[in-house]
């Protein structure tokens, strides 16, 4: 037997590349032949284009196409189609493109881009999310119900409101009758961006025939080519779609971004292939972004501190576009009570369209958003109760037997969230507040967050692995799920090891996708890739185990039944010195006198979502839910009750995983989420001027975490299989960042009394309500 | 245009230059040392990092011409063949890598820190790789590389 593989810290596929500088980026390749492209942006958040003079940008040497919105009349999208490549007869945010030029070099690209003259005329903007979801709001798509989109999201003409998902559950009237106390807030947090660090890099070629080379920094090669054909009116065939080393997405490089506007550049380029690399400052202005949020809500309680009602309202500030914002707005809603079992919901999750960056999917989907309502909403209970947090959430904690907001109940191969609740308390010491160690106006809190996410994605998604043999009797894995960052190549890598039963490194997981070689994956999102490509990835082990039995019973004169699979051999059961090895397999079997039987090995796996379905436009009752990984986080921190300004000593974070398969690896992605929701919980923030236009465009203005800002972490890993996982396994790969930001607030309220509802927690908002807490 | 003299990871380069070409720029584009990343262009992400006569500097701001004369280590300059050096080895097996893209600048300021200060507390590490920024890793596992690497190398005991 091999050594065991599972739970095992191997090292990460391809660390050597990377480590190297070899590990090929797009924003490292060049195409023979190629030019580059530059965007015009818009600098008005709302505007008509009554005039584009493209004239004299043609006419300078070097340049090979001026395209602009009247050039292209398509529109791309994956739930609702709503984005120009460039913008049409108007602006809906400043940063929005509205002409590109192809040429020879960057700099000609950028000349050209200044002498190009837009001429505009200014209209009434909507910047505040509460503001657009009213009935006279300036409208910033005035055709919503024009726009293709998948059959479970519902646009409301003449408004905003781009999606509004209903979940009901029980009789709300008569859960706040049992109330003893009904508690309401409104919670706020801005927009911020994924600052992955390869900008969005693309390059397009437009060949004869209607076909494209494509080669991009992107999460889901599929998704870009289904969504390119249908938006562009091409054949799948026709549309080869590589995506190499990528440098970071968390779920910013999801759907399609600029790879339908370098192919039509391409296009009127002669067929040159055209690359496009974002700036920073691009990035931030014209990249799309996490979704604002503004939350309201209504909780009843008994005076036992059971929850009975609770009544909510997000209104998602999606931006100038929608196309991913209604998805998120839709699968947030399905967690949006938070992990709590509460009889009596109410829960309305609308997608508003302001005048900004538009918003897309984000590490979490949503969930860091509510739940930052969530969990400050179950502090601010408690403390109405005189309880402790940490009973409050005891108490009314989702358990084996509950039934969630959408009617699913939470079985056998379900996490247990109270698991991770205990064990974060208890690292954090929750109990002790001990102050000795600390100076003068110093006071240590202690703050508790629980979390849950499933994958958001559609009921049938699906994926597939296929295995072949080389001559060696080494194996290469293809796949079309992207390893980004996340580490699920090596765990893949060891899933085959333990499952054929030879060495890691004989297993290489092909890095570089290609849309016509690698069979589908429908995008790298959602948590599922372990999940699913893990799968697929052991039924694509048995398909070959199965085939080299079938042949190797030939010479060894045994039946399949009586065959094992060890070692790198096919041996007999009972008589483990009669064998064939992987490699004398691999190519076929050839016997003394030369006959050859079987033939090249390959094998093939694939996996669909099972069980799910849509929920109901009207109550939200269906089966949304994969799997429910669950989590929690606790944090110390020491606040000075004078200034504002505190310091985060500690994190302790737990997820029910399901099953270890590479610990190094998930400790990592934890650390690196966690830190990410850092980032969220007290630095980043996306600042607007009054006229719309973004002020936090460089690092110098959108601060993200350094090295030198990270506070002590602890990650906890439990285990509680999920039954259909690989091993147990279910995703964890957002959930780390997910509720950093209400863990820290409510250390915060824990230390100093004061109530923060509106994210980022900054010393200067802490110092503001210290100073109102001193007028009351 | 201007004819520059750059020595890069031992070799020497001369090479024409405009007054305004970036020494990032040249090294990927003219070199062909595509290791060295661009994250910002404006000297806050550290992923342009390579070491100029012992410093570690930001190459995408520094003009070529600046460079004029100098002596230059990127990433591609580290390894030899199989052989790869005691960070790199750090950075591996540490696990202080996800996406990569961050690695060669991190590699790179870790190697300026180690050859002036082989044996460095925690707060110095935190100052000398502050300006290099890392989205996946959280950096703990990349502040553990560079204390196992400079224990390979003999220091921090
Ligand atoms: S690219 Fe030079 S510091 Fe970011
Ligand atoms: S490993 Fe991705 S940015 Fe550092």
């Amino acid at each position: 037997m091999t050594e065991e593989m599972i739970g095992k810290s191997v090292k990460r596929v391809k660390a050597l590349e990377k480590v190297t500088g070899n590990a090929t980026f797009v924003h490292d390749m060049e195409v023979q032949g190629m030019l580059h492209a530059k965007m015009k942006l818009s600098p008005h958040a709302h505007a008509k284009i009554v005039n584009i003079d493209t004239s004299e940008a043609e006419r300078l040497p070097g340049v090979w196409s001026v395209l602009t919105g009247k050039d292209l009349p398509y529109k791309v999208g994956l739930y609702l189609v709503d984005k120009d490549i460039l913008a049409v007869d108007k602006v809906r945010y400043q940063g929005e493109p509205v002409a590109a030029v192809a040429a020879e070099t960057e700099e000609i690209a950028s000349k050209a881009i200044e002498l190009i003259e837009v001429e505009y005329e200014e209209l009434d903007y909507v910047l505040d999310v509460k503001e657009a979801a009213k009935e006279d709001a300036p409208l910033v798509h005035e055709d919503l119900d024009e726009l293709e989109r998948a059959p479970v999201f519902f646009p409301k003409e003449g408004t905003n409101i781009a999606h509004h998902t209903k979940i009901r559950k029980g009789d709300i009237g008569q859960g706040f009758k049992e109330a003893d106390y009904i508690i309401e807030n409104e919670f706020e947090l801005p927009m911020v961006d994924h600052t992955a660090m390869e900008t969005h890099t693309s390059i397009a070629q437009w060949l004869p025939g209607k076909k494209v080379k494509i080669w991009s920094s992107a999460q889901s090669p599929f998704a870009v080519r289904n969504l390119l054909a249908n938006g562009l009116s091409l054949n799948h065939q026709d549309i080869e779609v590589n995506v190499p080393y990528v440098g970071g997405g968390f779920g910013g490089k999801a759907g399609i971004h600029f790879e339908p506007l370098v192919t039509c550049l391409s296009r009127a380029s002669e067929g040159r292939p055209v690359k496009i690399v974002m700036s920073r400052m691009e990035e931030f202005n014209s990249v799309p972004v996490r979704q604002g949020l503004y939350s309201k809500l209504k909780t009843g309680v008994t005076k036992d501190g059971d929850i009975v009602a609770q009544e909510t309202e997000f209104l998602w500030d999606s931006g100038a576009n929608a196309d991913y914002g209604v998805n998120v707005t839709r699968a947030a809603a399905t967690a949006g009570a938070g992990p709590y079992e509460i009889d009596n919901v109410k829960l309305d999750s609308k997608t508003v369209y302001t005048n900004k960056i538009f918003g897309t999917a984000y590490r979490g989907f949503g969930h860091l958003e509510i739940l930052w309502a969530v969990e400050r909403q179950m502090d601010l209970i408690a403390d109405e109760l005189g309880m402790s947090p940490y009973e409050f959430r005891m108490k009314n904690a989702l358990r084996r037997g509950s039934e969630t907001i959408t009617g699913e109940h939470i079985g056998e191969s379900h996490g247990k969230i109270t698991e991770c609740l205990e064990a974060v308390a208890d690292e954090i010491g929750f109990d002790d507040r001990s102050s000795d160690d600390l100076a003068e106006n110093e006071k240590r809190g202690k703050g508790i967050a629980l979390l849950h996410k499933a994958p958001a994605m559609p009921t049938n998604t699906g994926t597939a692995a296929f295995l072949k043999f080389n001559e060696n009797g080494t194996v290469d894995l293809t796949l079309s799920l992207v390893d980004y960052g996340q580490g699920t190549y090596t765990a893949l890598a060891q899933i085959v090891a333990d499952q054929l039963d030879m060495p890691i490194d004989k297993i290489n997981v092909v890095w570089e996708q290609n849309t016509q070689m690698q069979p589908y994956d429908w995008q790298t999102v959602a948590s599922k890739g372990l999940f699913m490509s893990g799968n697929a990835t052991i039924k694509a082990c048995e398909d070959m185990k199965r085939q080299m039995k079938e042949v190797a019973s030939q010479p060894l004169r045994a039946s399949v039944e009586d065959l094992i699979i060890e070692d790198e051999k096919v041996k007999i059961r009972h008589h483990k010195d009669q064998y064939v090895t992987f490699e004398e397999l691999a190519m076929g079997y050839t016997y003394p006198n030369g006959n050859g039987i079987g033939g090249p090995l390959v094998a093939r796996g694939n996996y669909i979502a099972q069980g799910l379905s849509d929920i109901d436009p009207e109550t939200g009752q269906g089966h949304p839910a994969l799997d429910w990984t669950y989590g929690a986080h606790a944090v110390e921190v020491i606040v000075n009750e004078e200034t504002g300004e505190f310091r985060v000593e500690k994190i302790a974070s737990a997820f029910d995983l399901g099953k270890v398969i590479n610990k190094k690896n998930v400790i990592g992605q934890i650390q690196g989420g966690v830190i990410q929701g850092y980032g969220s919980a007290v630095m980043e923030h996306y600042q607007f001027s009054d006229e719309g236009r973004l002020l936090t465009n460089t690092f110098t203005d959108y601060k993200v975490p350094t090295i030198a800002d990270i506070p002590e972490l602890k990650p906890i890993l439990i285990e509680n299989a999920q039954k259909d996982g690989p091993y147990g396994a279910r995703g964890v790969a957002e959930h780390p960042m997910i509720s950093v930001p209400p863990a820290v607030a409510n250390a915060v309220q824990d230390a100093i009394g004061i109530k923060l509802k509106e994210m980022p927690v900054i010393p200067e908002k802490v110092y503001e309500l210290i100073e109102e807490n001193k007028d009351n | 245009m201007r004819t520059i003299e750059l020595t890069v990871n031992d070799r020497v380069h001369k090479l024409d230059v405009k007054e305004n070409d970036i020494l990032l720029d040249v090294l990927r584009k003219k070199l062909n040392l595509t290791g060295a990343k661009e994250g910002c262009g404006e000297g806050e992400c550290g992923a342009c990092t390579v070491i100029m006569d012992g410093e570690a500097v930001t190459s995408c701001l520094i003009l070529a011409v600046e460079a004029d004369g100098s002596e230059i280590e990127t990433i591609e300059g580290q390894s030899i063949g199989e052989e790869i050096s005691d960070i790199q080895e750090a950075f591996i097996e540490e696990n202080a890598i996800q996406c990569g893209f961050c690695t060669p600048g991190m590699v790179m300021t870790t190697k300026a820190l180690l050859d002036e200060n082989p044996n460095p507390s925690d707060e110095e590490i935190d100052i000398a790789l502050s300006g290099n920024i890392c989205r996946c890793t959280g950096y703990y596992s990349i502040r553990d590389a560079v204390k196992s690497a400079a224990e390979k190398k003999g220091g921090n005991k």
